[in-house]
């Protein structure tokens, strides 16, 4: 595959533009935390009345409304406020800065369908009907038939889950149930349900309120990691060319290596480290560059590691090999039924067994790697990386702790490229930090929300109205997988059940569930 | 699949109650037996699929489940559950004959058996999804 294509993603989506055009919200209403009616007309603020808002905009965002729709609630009881123009455009942004653009594969199984709530037929089936030749219709059933013995997972490419949103959207409605501009703040209401605070977006901003009695809250990732020494290096050589991180734009890096030989560091040992180095091989085998990597590994996994014989997990030449970001049983098995079972510090104990910077096992990757480490260009070292400073040329000096020696060892590198992750603090966010700091949720054992195992956040219930969220913000609670495309799926779901309860949508039984596929599968709205 | 003993329990016996038995019905009179009445060899299906639900769930589900606790992913890859089939069937196939005194024959059964393990298998991976859309994260337990 090409890796100087055009559909790289390299602009990040709309810039949280906080609402500051806007004058500020009354003190009054920022001083209260429970919000009376009286109060919210009194600040001639419009307030709009819809049961239930979801905030993100996002993929968890995406299938709460999906799955409320096969529920059988209508579009105009459901809103989503999001300053994404599509719920797919972060997840595009992320992946594609990080080396998986539309045409690659993700780190994701073949039933794992936001677009499909039931997983079948699956994205496998999909690509298998859709060919026009016997061999490609074959390849894909065969590779999930022997996935994990004989062949890696099939994975679905970027493209093939976002075109699947863009018809599923179509279908349900969901755009007639978005209002594009930034939520500000949640707080509850002193009769019961809540408030959002929203500014839309555009040229005339307007700041609105909406009371709903529900409040799902699906806003993906706080923010991007910038560890310290990141930020130290920006703030005393002031540019971020040589030093970036994985999850920001940095085509730069790949563009100056093609044009002169160059060393590169690389410290993380996720899938965005196996993409950027795959992207960095790639372009010496296709575009001549002439690259060294230096692969920097806190944690240098020697072989096949775990705390017993049942939970030993692969590994070798420094990585963690595992299909996915989580055990498989996380999602629906036995590790998640334990997962469910336990509390607080033994909780704690089994994600910190179960997470882990893991990466999967392609034998596409693998053979690229090995012919790397034989011609020398591809060098692993087991460290964690000291200070960063700037030596002769801009050139960037890396100064590493050796943690099998332990001592200090140095060198040179043209490029620091750091793809250890994003960050879940919560106080990094504006309203998630004001419904901590002002309403007073609760945070679980990792400081994430405090969700029940039903994703509902216990500490925020107002009267008769729930507060739920979904996705990295709730990990910690009851659901390891929780920020992926199947664990989003999953939460909506489980909202979707309680919702059902309270008198807002029906359940989804056998009945109900038949009837909707057959719908879904024909292509009519639910 | 990753199901837990009692999700196994469950899948096995609804699938193997619903479309095994549907599909037995629909299959055993077209299945080459010779002179054997329809009512014999009716007898001889439905004790198979019989057999193959009780020895599953008193020896190859709690099997299964322990050779899957040595998997670090605790999952059960599709592969295993269609070659299970192998196994299952010649001892399914050696009960009938041998202990409980069926007039079975081996290419008659081979069809039926065949299948109607991959029509369960098909209904594992996919269509049980359908009729309950919890079964997957609920780890194979529908009740």
């Amino acid at each position: 595959m090409s890796t100087t294509d055009e559909t790289r993603v390299s602009a990040p989506p709309a810039r949280p533009v906080w609402d500051d055009r806007t004058p500020d919200l009354p003190d009054q209403l920022q001083r209260t935390p429970v919000w009376t009616d009286e109060l919210v007309a009194a600040s001639g603020i419009p307030v709009v009345d819809v049961p239930f808002v979801t905030v993100g905009g996002g993929m968890g965002s995406f299938t709460m409304v999906d799955v409320l729709r096969i529920a059988g609630v209508p579009t105009n009881q459901v809103k989503v406020l999001t300053n994404l123009r599509h719920p797919w455009e972060n997840y595009a942004y992320l992946t594609g800065v990080s080396q998986l653009p539309p045409h690659y594969r993700i780190r994701s199984d073949a039933s794992s369908m936001p677009d499909n709530l039931w997983g079948f037929p699956s994205y496998a089936a999909r690509r298998a009907f859709h060919s026009r030749s016997v061999s490609g219709f074959i390849a894909p059933l065969w590779n999930v038939l022997t996935e994990n013995v004989l062949t890696d997972y099939w994975t679905p490419l970027a493209g093939e889950v976002f075109e699947g949103m863009r018809r599923e959207a179509d279908r349900i409605g969901y755009w007639d149930c978005v209002a594009h501009g930034q939520a500000r703040m949640v707080r509850k209401r002193a009769a019961g349900g809540y408030f959002t605070v929203f500014t839309t977006q555009g040229a005339r901003k307007q700041r609105i309120i909406y009371r709903s009695a529900y409040v799902h809250l699906a806003v993906g990732w706080p923010s991007i990691r910038f560890l310290p020494d990141m930020q130290q290096f920006r703030s005393q050589h002031g540019n971020g060319y040589r030093f970036v991180n994985a999850y920001e734009p940095h085509e730069q890096v790949y563009d100056d290596l093609v044009a002169r030989p160059g060393t590169v560091v690389l410290r993380g040992g996720g899938i965005a480290a196996s993409a950027i180095i795959h992207r960095l091989l790639n372009d010496r085998e296709k575009l001549g560059a002439q690259t060294r990597i230096v692969h920097v590994l806190r944690t240098y996994v020697e072989g096949p590691h775990g705390p017993s014989r049942f939970m030993r997990r692969r590994g070798k030449n420094g990585w963690a090999h595992q299909g996915f970001n989580w055990p498989k049983a996380s999602w629906g098995g036995q590790l998640k039924m334990r997962m469910e079972r336990l509390e607080g510090e033994e909780r704690k104990r089994l994600w910190e067994t179960l997470e882990g910077t893991t990466t999967p096992y392609r034998k596409g990757w693998q053979k690229q790697l090995a012919a790397a480490r034989r011609d020398g260009v591809y060098t692993t070292v087991a460290g964690v990386i000291d200070r960063v400073d700037r030596v002769g040329d801009g050139r960037l000096g890396v100064v590493y702790r050796d943690t099998k020696g332990g001592g200090l060892r140095s060198l040179d590198a043209d490029f620091l490229v750091d793809a250890t992750g994003l960050i879940g603090d919560l106080r990094s966010h504006r309203l998630l930090n004001d419904l901590v700091e002002v309403t007073g949720v609760d945070r679980n054992v990792l400081g994430r929300l405090d969700v029940s195992p039903g994703f509902e956040v216990r500490s925020a219930r107002s009267g008769s109205g729930r507060m739920f969220a979904a996705g990295a913000i709730t990990e910690g609670a009851y659901y390891a997988p929780a920020d992926s495309l199947l664990g989003v799926q999953y939460a909506s779901l489980r909202t979707a059940d309680q919702l059902a309860e309270m008198g807002f949508g029906k359940r989804i039984g056998s009945g109900r569930s038949i009837a909707q596929w057959w719908r879904f599968m024909r292509g009519v709205t639910p | 699949m990753t199901p837990t003993l009692l999700g196994r329990w469950q899948s096995r016996l609804f699938v193997l109650a619903t479309a095994g038995l549907l599909w037995t019905l629909l299959l055993t009179p077209l299945l080459p037996v010779g002179f054997a009445t329809t009512r014999e060899t009716y007898a001889g299906t439905f004790a198979a699929i019989g057999v193959t639900a009780a020895v599953g769930l008193v020896l190859w589900e709690p099997l299964y489940q322990f050779l899957q606790q040595f998997r670090w992913e605790k999952d059960w890859p599709a592969m295993f559950t269609l070659l299970e089939g192998i196994p299952e069937g010649v001892v399914v196939f050696f009960l009938l004959r041998d202990v409980l005194g069926f007039d079975v024959r081996a290419t008659p059964f081979l069809i039926h058996f065949g299948t109607t393990w991959l029509v369960v298998f098909l209904c594992l991976h996919g269509p049980l999804r359908v009729v309950s859309v919890r079964w997957r994260f609920r780890a194979g337990r529908l009740l």
